[in-house]
């Protein structure tokens, strides 16, 4: 996919994003919208050996979201790739469909690890990345966190577990939003500087921005090149990133948009979509 | 009454209210606004400590303030307090006797769309097999309301259940809660029916389903699960020979556990436990959760009719 189509399969995940917490009522908009273009990217071109036939492909590249509660772009990005059926979408949350709250391992397809519990996450992924060194096999792990999650020590715990493994086949990728549901991660708790901890830890350290393909492209690269460390993409973003009024606002976290709220969002989204080209 | 509130609520309430007659520090990890001690917050910044998302650094932050003379809450979602800080609880809390309350909000399945990674069911058991520990469930605001100001009194730790959905009240302002005591809200000799937590109107509502079949059925509220009313628990066995226990809980450990194992060593009589039975929550909205799980009123009277053979 050039740019142009994965931006286009970026909104598209945003739009599944606002169908599925406006269907539900309640969910996770502002770090779901943060992260579809990272999560476009992986899907659709830095995964590899992804079988939505064969969702459970031994070989296959792992992703685990360690920040679960963005389980709307994930399971977008699902969809978009073939993994189920869209119409799952509108269930989401809902007592008779698949798509539960957080990522849920037994219940959907394509998803590699059940996640909710913030600092979880990264841990599982180096589970996952220390089993592909164990079986010689080259697969790799990508692992969406927040920064926000940070401030659990697990994190921590992991850092240097996947250091001192030598986990180079393991990607962590920050979604640095700043925000976290109290406020600001600064004033609530702050785990600044983020680089300086990963890289004191002994991480390889790469810059990206969250929302331009080309930087999250260079990213994975030097993420791959780089031997004998895990690697870490700290991707500034925009947390409610496409909906105008949802941008970088700590109250759009965890509440879904009202009918005139979720009107307005699609309309911004639809118009992105149909400059690109896209149909609605 | 048609009233309701979340005990959540009541309990940002009551720290709110007390936090002018008592020396309290409350703590929370990043959910202030869900936990609602943003309400004591917005009147007592200044012992207002918001710990981010770091629970098990919470609990034992917790520890170190109380071991200095002050009473400290310490909130956040039952799955990440009882759950992921267990044994920071254990160990920095209970085993010293610490003045810790732990406000634990968002407990059982009625936290709804969440899912089962939220859906904590396993909080009642754990906490009861701490030492030191006292567990008290609320049943509504104003039980809410009258724990907290028990916990502030009772030196030592306690782990304090609030929901997430808004119940019917059960009581009124003039409700005097008693540590450790359980409550008679209906008398009858058939039957009796244990609850706790939103299962309490649930267990009023089967007495009046059962009564219009003509079986009496006596209702008890034990808030109190930890130290448990085995007085008033052996007195129903006996004055009624049946038990059913109902709990937004797993089976195992909670409520009916705690009330088998005061019946079998005192006065063995039948009894049956409605609650969570050994499965993981969904996501779902609360009431539908709440019916699929047989967490109803028709689902104890259907087990009190089986113990009675009815
Ligand atoms: C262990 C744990 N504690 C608390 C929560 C509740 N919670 C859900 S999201 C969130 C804030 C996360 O902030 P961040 O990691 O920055 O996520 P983002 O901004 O990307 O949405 C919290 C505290 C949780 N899911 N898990
Ligand atoms: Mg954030």
């Amino acid at each position: 996919m050039n740019n142009k189509e994965l931006m286009l399969t970026a909104y598209k995940v945003r739009r599944h994003v606002l169908d599925a917490v406006h269907s539900a009522g309640s969910g996770h908009p502002g770090g779901s919208l943060s992260i579809c273009e990272i999560l476009s990217l992986l899907y659709f071109e830095e995964m590899k050996n992804l079988d939505t036939q064969n969702p459970g492909n031994p070989e296959r590249d792992r992703f685990v979201l360690s920040k679960g509660h963005c389980s709307p772009a994930l399971y977008g990005v699902l969809a978009e790739k073939g993994f189920f059926p869209k119409s799952n979408i509108m269930k989401f949350r809902q007592i008779d469909g698949i798509l539960q709250g957080h990522p849920s391992l037994k219940d959907v397809p394509g998803v590699d690890m059940s996640t909710g519990s913030l600092g979880q996450g990264i841990s599982t992924a180096c589970g996952m990345a220390l089993s592909a060194k164990l079986d010689n096999k080259d697969y790799r792990v990508y692992c969406v966190m927040g920064d926000g999650e940070t401030e659990e020590g697990q994190v921590w715990e992991a850092t240097m577990f996947a250091a001192h493994y030598k986990l180079d086949n393991l990607c962590a990728i920050l979604d640095y939003n700043g925000l976290q549901i109290d406020g600001n991660i600064a004033d609530v708790m702050s785990p600044i500087p983020l680089d300086e901890k990963f890289r004191a830890f002994n991480w390889n350290v790469i810059y990206v921005d969250a929302h331009d393909f080309d930087s999250l492209r260079d990213g994975f690269a030097k993420a791959r090149a780089c031997k004998g460390k895990p690697s870490i993409l700290i991707a500034k973003s925009i947390k409610g990133k496409g909906v105008s009024f949802m941008e970088n606002q700590a109250g759009w976290h965890g509440s879904a948009p009202n009918d005139e709220q979720y009107a307005q969002a699609i309309s911004e989204i639809d118009a992105v979509i149909k400059e690109l080209g896209g149909n609605i | 009454m048609s009233e309701k509130k979340a005990t959540r609520e009541a309990y940002g309430e009551a720290l709110a209210e007390f936090g002018g007659q008592y020396d309290i520090i409350v703590l929370d990890a990043d959910l202030s606004k869900s936990t609602k001690t943003d309400t004591f917050k917005k009147k007592y910044p200044e012992r207002f400590i918001n710990c981010g998302i770091a629970e098990g650094n919470m609990m034992a932050v917790a520890a170190g303030i109380a071991s200095t003379g002050k009473i400290v809450f310490a909130s956040t979602f039952a799955m990440f307090a009882a759950g992921r800080a267990f044994e920071q609880i254990r160990n920095s809390i209970a085993y010293p006797g610490l003045n810790v309350k732990i406000g634990a909000t968002h407990a059982g399945i009625s936290i709804g769309e969440d899912g089962a990674s939220h859906q904590s069911v396993e909080d009642i058991s754990l906490m009861r097999t701490i030492p030191n520990m006292v567990v008290i469930s609320p049943a509504d605001a104003f039980e809410s309301r009258g724990a907290v100001l028990a916990a502030i009194k009772h030196n030592g730790p306690v782990y304090l259940r609030f929901g997430r959905l808004a119940v019917p009240y059960i009581n009124d302002s003039s409700y005097k809660f008693e540590l450790g005591k359980g409550v008679t809200l209906r008398e009858g000799s058939d039957i009796t029916i244990i609850a706790t937590g939103l299962m309490v109107k649930q267990a009023l509502d089967a007495g009046e389903v059962l009564a219009g079949e003509g079986i009496n059925a006596r209702v008890i509220n034990i808030h109190t699960i930890k130290p448990i009313d085995k007085e008033i628990i052996i007195k129903v066995a006996r004055e009624t020979g049946a038990i059913v226990t109902a709990e937004e809980h797993s089976i195992y450990g909670g409520l009916g556990s705690a009330v088998a194992e005061v019946i079998s060593e005192n006065c063995p009589v039948k009894m049956k436990r409605v609650g969570i039975n050994d499965k993981f929550g969904k996501s779902g909205k609360p009431l539908p959760l709440l019916e699929e799980y047989g967490l109803t009123a028709e689902n104890i009277a259907v087990n009190a009719r089986k113990l009675l053979n009815k």
